[in-house]
């Protein structure tokens, strides 16, 4: 490992970077090219967040994988030096705390309450549900005025339902729901104002828990209710889980979908490919790719070490903290080969979009069947389908906790 | 080539299944692995690799 300045730059220098960093103008589907210079020349140091704090940035794919694996980083949001997304953010997740905020064994004993409805074959049930849906939806689009907002007619649309049918939530609900979840998952927003949204949601969902104990259904929040019932679960971190499915049950897939239709229009060979396959493989591996590609976690996945841990020539302290910057991850060379290149055909299945070890992505599964329902779907029934704005006009979501795009105006 | 599963580390990530369906299951209840042939043929050792390779939690170790 070269010992570059940066490399050795400890906590007060000056040439320490400022994290997240901005991405070049003109380049919105790619991750800050300071990023790949990190990778290649110091890709364990130090980065400083806005409170002044300066824990470790890790940006090879290897180095992820293999923190991202052990027990040797936490995920406890209690932990004083947990790098912190934004001024409310530690604070919000600390008053909600769910499994995505706390280690082993407390963490998968709550997980485990609810990966039953996210296995395999239980989301492969929900495939021609989804298809139901998606259909419905591009129906309404097709039947309304052009241009149209892809985004409000067909991206947030598509996970909410799905969702809200999964958990036993209310479509009606959605524009409450929605609303509130856009104050949480924009990074800047104050810490009273998330903390309000939160508080919104949580009694939103806490009544819904109580209606579940009354007369319970057959769906997840009634299974999480009926975990109150027999005492394994407080009626207030129930609450707090039925929020973290319902938010990132929608907010996460809908950008995906509105995202990856936009790099796909931009790709048109790309998506003439992917318009024409009749191999379900082709679209699948199509959704791995643009998975990798677009990376939408984009802030990094955050931790704080445990131990002394030694890796890549450098010592990170027990107590120092950790974020794992999975976007540049995925673009790097010595994992896949021309990693700027998007090429559906690829495989890319090994990709950290979500995430590695004890924490990964509970819904996977359930947004890789929602995307391969709406990639195999969307540009077949619309395949004239373009951007009906220039892209330097689609403002990106260069402020969320989760990239994607708050608007996506398109006609056919 | 010889495989076993720890149920202790699954964390129902299900990659397993999706690499080698005719390998690897789900329990019903919570979704964590089911070994369904502790001795795949031959022709499926890559994909039994790839399955190991991609399990989030380390719970699959093959050996040949």
């Amino acid at each position: 490992m070269t010992n570059t300045s940066m490399a050795a730059a400890g906590p007060a220098a000056a040439d320490v970077l400022d994290y997240p960093m901005p991405r070049t103008v003109g380049c919105p589907f790619d991750p800050p090219p300071v990023l790949r210079e990190l990778q290649a020349e110091a890709p364990i140091t130090r980065v400083r967040l806005w409170d002044g704090s300066t824990p470790w940035l890790i940006t090879r794919y290897d180095d992820q994988r293999a923190l991202l694996a052990g027990p040797r980083i936490s995920s406890d949001i209690t932990h004083p030096h947990f790098p912190n997304t934004s001024p409310g953010f530690n604070e919000r997740r600390r008053q909600a705390r769910t499994f995505i905020s706390m280690d082993d064994p407390e963490h998968a004993r709550l997980r485990r309450m609810v990966t039953a409805s996210f296995a395999i074959k239980r989301v492969e049930a929900l495939r021609q549900a989804i298809q139901k849906i998606v259909d419905a939806l591009i129906d309404d689009l097709l039947a309304g005025p052009k241009p149209a907002d892809l985004v409000k007619a067909f991206a947030l649309p598509v996970p909410s339902l799905v969702i809200c049918e999964l958990l036993g939530v209310p479509y009606a609900d959605h524009g409450f729901f929605q609303a509130n979840s856009k104050v949480l998952i924009k990074r800047d927003t104050p810490l009273d104002e998330a903390l309000a949204a939160q508080q919104r949601l949580l009694g939103y969902l806490d009544r819904l828990v109580g209606d579940k104990l009354a007369s319970p259904g057959d769906d997840l929040l009634s299974q999480v209710a009926g975990r109150v019932k027999t005492g394994d679960l407080s009626r207030h971190d129930a609450a707090a889980m039925g929020q973290l499915l319902l938010v990132a049950g929608h907010e996460t897939t809908a950008n995906m979908i509105a995202l990856g239709t936009l790099t796909l229009l931009q790709h048109p060979r790309q998506l003439a490919i992917l318009r024409e396959a009749d191999d379900p493989k082709v679209i699948a591996g199509a959704v791995e790719e643009l998975l990798r590609y677009l990376t939408i976690v984009h802030n990094g996945r955050r931790r704080v070490a445990l131990e002394d841990i030694e890796i890549g020539g450098q010592v990170i302290r027990a107590g120092d903290g950790v974020i794992l910057a999975n976007d540049i991850g995925n673009r790097d060379p010595a994992a896949f080969g021309d990693p700027d290149r998007l090429d559906i055909g690829r495989d890319a299945r090994r990709h950290v979009t979500f995430g590695f070890g004890v924490h990964q992505c509970l819904g996977q599964n359930l947004a890789r069947v929602e995307l391969q329902v709406v990639y195999g779907t969307l540009y077949r029934r619309i395949p004239t389908l373009r951007l009906a704005a220039d892209l330097g006009q689609v403002p990106f979501k260069h402020d969320g906790l989760v990239y994607g795009v708050y608007e996506l105006p398109v006609t056919w | 080539m010889k495989v076993t599963v720890d149920q202790d580390k699954c964390i129902s990530s299900g990659q397993c299944v999706l690499a080698v369906p005719d390998v690897f299951d789900q329990r019903e209840e919570d979704g964590i692995v089911v070994l369904l042939n502790p001795s795949p043929p031959t022709g499926l050792a890559e994909d039994v690799k790839q399955a190991a390779a991609r399990c989030p939690a380390r719970a699959i170790t093959v050996e040949d």
